[in-house]
């Protein structure tokens, strides 16, 4: 069994002593492998003006109630693991401040548009084999290694580089598929994230594969399915805006833009 | 089961929706020209329809209301569910009903511009 070292403990009970606020999280506890019962588990926690909704999650896990399901990694808006709603909202567990909320109480829940795993966990196989389906690398025929003259880059301009340089910032953490009002009526809808993927490696100069891309995203359950709502960019965690992204595809299949 | 690529079927959305526009306010104009309670008076609305230019400007109209109409009611009911029976059905289902409005409608508007009232 883990010890607990006492110089480390010493420092968990500071923490919690020098803070002076608290903030009382509510957790949307479920677990559909048991049952189809939802509830919200409350639970007071001392806070930083540094602490974010993650720092509070993990104080829920060490000190009060070890079962919560969270999943996590990075706590750096690195990895896109902790994706999940925040009063209402969603967003980055570790890159949202519970000061930022503005509130006395956060609610947090699962992402919408995922099958729950377990409490605040989801299932990203939908988007993770939707982003897959729009072959998100770089095609051509020919290779970076040359058998004559070695290794050779393909360069590009600034100019070029900039057409899709926000989009390749895509952390794939899911929010901007949990936004979408269409992935919430449609369960075959490509979605944001994919759609955003497409654009990227089709405005990329290296990519010859902008045919295929296109052919895939133009179905009955594709591209034309976006609203515009545009809450997937609003949601995005690292400024990536796929409902731009969508409506410069649209352009190539429209035929106004090359 | 669809024949056209959505790209194509959503041009010709986008292209009914302004070819429509477009007529509509010419027909809405045309209210205009008279006193708008004398322009819906029994004789005006028959002779329009007796007007050729004006009967072929309402099977247009009927024509690309119909194409927009019942293609924007499939992509809302493909919205609402999902599967390949279904949204073949939708699909023959949209056709039908598009094809069933503009005879209708051209119906009416050929019997009444040959005096067939």
């Amino acid at each position: 069994m883990a010890t607990i070292h006492p110089k480390l403990s010493d420092e968990l009970s500071q923490t919690v002593v020098s803070s002076t606020k608290s903030v009382k999280i509510k957790i949307k506890r479920s677990n559909p492998n048991v049952n189809s019962e939802q509830k919200f588990d409350d639970f007071v926690v001392p806070i930083e003006k540094w602490t974010t909704v993650l720092d509070v999650l993990l104080d829920v896990k060490s000190h009060l109630d070890h079962s919560v399901g969270v999943r996590y990694s990075c706590r750096q808006a690195s990895c896109g693991s902790c994706g999940m709603k925040i009063n209402g909202k969603p967003g980055l567990a570790c890159f949202t401040k519970i000061s930022e909320l503005d509130s006395d109480t956060v609610t947090v829940e699962p992402m919408d548009n995922y099958p729950v795993v377990r409490d605040l966990a989801v299932n990203m196989d939908r988007m993770i084999n939707n982003h897959k389906k729009v072959m998100p690398y770089v095609i051509r025929e020919d290779s970076e290694i040359d058998a004559e003259s070695g290794i050779r880059e393909f360069l590009q301009s600034p100019e070029n580089v900039d057409k899709y340089i926000q989009f390749s910032s895509c952390i794939k953490c899911g929010l901007c598929n949990s936004a979408c009002p269409t992935m919430a009526m449609d369960k075959s809808f490509v979605g944001p994230q994919a759609l955003a993927q497409a654009y990227r490696y089709i405005a990329d100069d290296r990519d010859k594969g902008k045919n295929k891309r296109l052919k895939i995203i133009d179905e009955s359950h594709g591209i034309w399915r976006c609203h515009f709502a545009g809450s997937c960019s609003q949601v995005c965690p690292k400024g990536v805006d796929p409902a731009m992204g969508i409506q410069l595809l649209r352009g190539y299949l429209l035929g106004i833009r090359d | 089961m669809m024949v056209l690529r959505e790209s194509i079927i959503m041009k010709i959305h986008y292209g009914t929706a302004i070819g429509a526009l477009f007529l509509t306010v010419i027909h809405i104009m045309m209210r205009l020209t008279q006193d708008f309670h004398e322009s819906l008076a029994y004789e005006n609305v028959i002779a329009n329809y007796e007007s050729v230019g004006y009967a072929l400007l309402l099977e247009l109209l009927l024509i690309l209301i119909s194409v927009h109409g019942f293609n924007g009611l499939r992509v809302i009911l493909f919205e609402m569910n999902q599967g390949p029976t279904y949204e073949k059905v939708v699909t023959v289902g949209c056709l039908a009903g598009m094809a069933a409005l503009i005879g209708y409608g051209s119906r009416t508007i050929i019997m009444t511009s040959m005096g067939m009232t």
